[in-house]
């Protein structure tokens, strides 16, 4: 059991050093941001200086290390556009991003496991098949173009909720959307159009699950025992299918806030992907690295913890130890 | 359960349908050769035909996606002006709504756009651009995704963990933000989006073919190959890879979804096709502008139309699952 989560926590350490690789020289050798900075007209002599500066006169691997070392301090250098604090910049913009990404999650699986359930229980009935169909569509559909779908039918001709901004309040001491009704319907929009995707991946996993357990021998146990539907359901499958909803859940995380991308753009929500956008279209490298370390810090972190509630919730991933 | 195969969304069962070899060798041949005294001469790919008709849906789906595709080919031929030649364009024809006859006195069936074009045209060119992009990304991610997973399958050991270990790490970011950054390094251009679809879907590839060629390479008459002496290179491709090729039809066409998608949804934030060769994501880029003044057929159309196109080849990729997977025969 130890060896199983040392070894984890040392590929997760692993994932981590390659990403910072990668990420490194992915961002730090292609594209010169000074060209973008400056005017056109600058002094070669005063470019120089600004390079310099920024230390983009040094050779790749002395700025690699430099990079780690600043990194491992939590040090990401200033950003280029706003010369202030990278890992700051994106500090502030979290709780906007974090903020809708667990409204959407909640929003998702709150809807996904009782429709899950009802299509995995009778799979032939037409509500079902509507659902599943609803599900393919939920794939299907652009989270772009359902974003603007959204913004046309409940802003622009119906008028009832905002189509972009963040409105907040505070809480006890924490800025959320949740303080009034205008912060809350200024959410409602992009964490539906956020919560789409997932639904439709919950949706199916509790189909498949439901679908499988309701055939495994101690549900036929069951059923012949006697057992009243609604207790079979609760308590022998609900329960059985909670182990890969809730992993997908946990690993989804890291998706919902990576496709926060887009759904910040569209709705103008000040979160860390419309800055992400913004930095991307600037070249400004700090932020971008910040960013992408952070995403992988993030789904490292959540894989692990992922792997150790395994661990601790079905004893048959403690054997072997195979990575399958 | 690896946490990164789940990463794998639209993909999420083909990745199961592609372990299911590994669980169950039998099952698979069984599937493989069909059954003798049921059905003597039915091939395994006339079965699948047959199966694949059995839903109505699917039917309709694959002639959807036909007519779709004929329509992008013959896209010169068959729309009423040249959207991109500017001659045929008339400014006074200026974001007509669906309907309006132009100033020469034709209809634009499905309105203009800012410039006049007719959406109609421009939606079937859109489409030339959307789906040439999705299918070369998805045919060369499927190359080199067949390459890494033969080479990971034959040889195991050390270069499969590698290979399969640089598959994780792919895995385990989210396309959309690989892409994006990807897009934003290399530049604009029609070329470079394809590379960074090639990028971020070959991994999907490489592990389903080494999931199902694992199977394969264990089986005697890969061994008798080797035995045989015939040569690596051909034990690989001649051999191992057309038994192990079914599962990759089906990640195949999702993949093909996803790309549509995903090339839709950089152009959006302006990151994807130049705006000389507008995909339909760049369309309703376009139309995003009009639709906050109520202009909504911009926007809308050419999203109906990309919905239509990727939800026909989910629907059949979906069917296609269903006729491969071996669980599900009856």
């Amino acid at each position: 059991m130890t060896e199983t989560v040392l070894r984890r926590l040392l590929q997760s350490v692993w994932v981590v050093a390659a990403m910072s690789v990668i990420v490194f020289i992915g961002i730090y050798a292609i594209g010169d941001p000074v060209e973008l900075l400056v005017p056109e007209e600058t002094p070669a002599a005063d470019k120089s200086r600004i390079v310099a500066h920024l230390g983009l006169d040094q050779p790749l691997h002395v700025q690699y290390l430099r990079f780690v070392s600043d990194v491992a301090s939590g040090d990401f250098g200033l950003s280029f556009v706003y010369n202030t604090p990278a890992l700051g910049l994106i500090l502030d913009r979290l709780p906007a991003t974090l903020e809708l990404a667990i409204t959407s999650m909640v929003i998702a699986v709150a809807l996904a496991i009782p429709l899950g359930l009802l299509a995995g229980l009778r799979p032939r009935a037409a509500s079902s098949r509507g659902i599943m169909l609803g599900s393919i569509l939920g794939f299907s559909l652009p989270s772009f173009w359902v974003g603007l779908m959204l913004i046309l039918i409940f802003s622009i001709w119906l008028g009832w909720l905002p189509s972009s901004g963040r409105h907040t309040g505070t809480v006890l001491g924490v800025e959320t959307s949740f303080a009034s009704w205008t912060g809350i319907s200024h959410l409602i929009l992009p964490a539906v159009n956020l919560a789409l995707f997932q639904l439709a991946l919950v949706i199916r996993l509790v189909r498949a699950g439901v679908v499988e357990a309701m055939t495994a021998d101690y549900v036929r146990y069951a059923v012949s025992k006697g057992l009243r539907d609604r207790r079979i359901m609760l308590v022998h499958v609900l329960k059985n299918i909670m182990i890969p909803v809730v992993t997908v859940i946990g690993l989804e995380l890291g998706t919902v806030i990576a496709f926060a991308v887009v759904t910040e753009t569209i709705f103008a929500w000040p979160g860390t992907g419309k800055l992400i956008i913004d930095s991307i279209y600037q070249l400004d490298r700090p932020v971008i690295v910040a960013y992408l370390m952070i995403i992988v810090l993030l789904f490292v972190t959540i894989n692990f913890i992922v792997d150790l509630v395994y661990l601790a919730l079905d004893p048959r991933a403690r054997g072997g130890g195979a990575s399958a | 359960m690896k946490p990164a195969a789940l990463r794998a969304i639209p993909a999420a069962e083909s990745a199961s349908a592609a372990e299911i070899p590994a669980h169950a060798p039998e099952d698979a041949a069984a599937a493989a050769a069909p059954a003798p005294a049921l059905r003597k001469r039915a091939s395994p790919w006339r079965r699948m035909a047959r199966d694949f008709a059995e839903s109505p849906m699917a039917l309709g789906a694959l002639a959807v996606l036909v007519l779709l595709i004929a329509a992008a080919i013959c896209a010169p031929w068959i729309t009423p002006q040249d959207p991109y030649d500017l001659r045929s364009i008339d400014l006074m024809d200026a974001l007509l709504p669906p309907g309006e006859l132009s100033m020469a006195g034709d209809p634009f069936l499905l309105g203009t756009d800012g410039q006049g074009r007719d959406m109609l045209s421009a939606m079937v060119y859109g489409l030339r651009v959307s789906i040439g992009v999705g299918v070369s990304s998805v045919l060369l991610a499927l190359a080199w995704g067949i390459a890494v997973g033969l080479v990971a399958a034959y040889f195991g050991g050390w270069v499969d963990a590698l290979l399969m270990r640089i598959v994780d790490l792919q895995l385990s970011m989210p396309s959309i933000l690989v892409a994006l950054i990807l897009v934003a390094l290399l530049g604009q251009g029609v070329d470079k989006v394809v590379l960074a679809l090639v990028i971020v879907q070959w991994a999907y590839f490489a592990r389903t073919l080494r999931a199902a060629a694992m199977v394969e390479r264990k089986k005697e008459y890969v061994e008798a190959a080797i035995g045989l002496d015939v040569g690596r290179g051909r034990v690989m491709f001649t051999h191992m890879l057309p038994n192990a090729l079914p599962p990759l039809i089906v990640v195949a066409t999702v993949q093909a979804a996803s790309a549509i998608s995903l090339e839709a949804t950089l152009s959006f934030l302006g990151l994807g096709v130049p705006v000389t060769e507008p995909s339909l994501g760049m369309l309703i880029s376009n139309g995003f502008q009009y639709l906050l003044s109520g202009r909504y057929w911009i926007a809308v159309f050419p999203g109906v139309l990309l919905l239509v196109l990727i939800a026909a080849l989910n629907v059949v990729g979906d069917q296609l699952r269903d006729v491969i997977n071996p669980r599900n025969q009856r």
